[in-house]
């Protein structure tokens, strides 16, 4: 068993080393600067405060970002607003993606060329943030909390204070939102540019 | 028969929990004619990718703003004390 493989950097350093990471890291889960902010710093003093307990089984930055995940969830429990979603709670803007009587598409979902590749252009990350800020708060929690960090289905219902069901549409949601805003801004336009 | 928007909510859940065969059958078989559904399915592959590369913890690259930092730093000072 190695479980001493790591240790802990002079906290004054931290900062430095981890806060651009953190706050990114945040920023992508809850969307709000100010917040991003809050919790780097809960982050780090709760790391100050418990880095006698400090295992080091992982790296100060595994570490570090653990407990700022759990900071992240602390965080929409805090937000959780009282009302829950009914699974019939209308969504325009997903009801306009399907045809009014049948249901098909009304728009249907193209073939995108290349989409790894765009993984790799800062462009691209710019575009898919913009998307991901233009969800629903829920929607955009459901997906980062599933997508992200691939926490189970069992607890995040738990964390967002939802049933199943209506986790499921909340991801479902999100899931038709993005594909199609990305869609839009994304391979779309660079089709046509081609 | 399946509608493509119900294709699309299963598609969607059974990226997060198994569906019962009958529904997988179903949904299948939708995939056999659907072009539509059958991209719809493929980008919920790549979402899940997508959100699994390094690039999602990017944010633009954004960096912890100046003023924030500042305050971090004399909070950690404090309590360091």
């Amino acid at each position: 068993m190695d479980d001493s493989g790591h240790t802990l950097s002079d906290p004054q350093t931290w900062l430095d080393a981890h806060g651009d990471s953190l706050y990114r890291f945040a920023l992508m889960r809850v969307r709000d600067s100010t917040v991003a902010e809050d919790l780097v710093q809960e982050t780090l003093l709760a790391a100050l405060r418990a880095r006698d307990r400090f295992a080091g089984a992982a790296s100060e930055r595994t570490w570090l970002v653990a407990i700022l995940k759990n900071k992240i969830i602390d965080h929409f429990r805090r937000n959780r607003h009282e009302v829950t979603l009914p699974d019939d709670d209308p969504d325009e803007a997903i009801d306009a993606m399907f045809l009014e009587g049948n249901n098909h598409w009304a728009r249907p979902p193209a073939a995108w060329q290349h989409p790894d590749q765009a993984l790799e252009q800062t462009e691209f990350w710019k575009t898919f943030e913009d998307c991901l800020q233009a969800l629903p708060a829920r929607q955009a929690e459901a997906f980062a909390l599933t997508e992200f960090d691939n926490h189970s289905s069992e607890e995040l219902c738990k964390i967002l204070e939802v049933s199943t069901s209506n986790l499921w549409v909340l991801l479902h949601r999100a899931r038709l939102r993005l594909r199609e805003c990305l869609e839009q801004h994304w391979f779309g336009a660079s089709e046509e540019n081609r | 028969m399946l509608s493509c928007k119900e294709v699309s909510e299963l598609l969607s859940k059974a990226r997060d929990t198994r569906l019962p065969l009958y529904q997988r059958l179903a949904v299948r078989l939708h995939l056999l004619y659907c072009e539509g559904c059958t991209q719809f399915r493929r980008q919920l592959a790549f979402l899940h990718r997508l959100a699994r590369h390094p690039g999602a913890t990017g944010a633009g690259a954004a960096r912890l703003p100046e003023p924030a930092r500042q305050r971090i730093r004399e909070q950690l000072r404090r309590e360091c004390r």
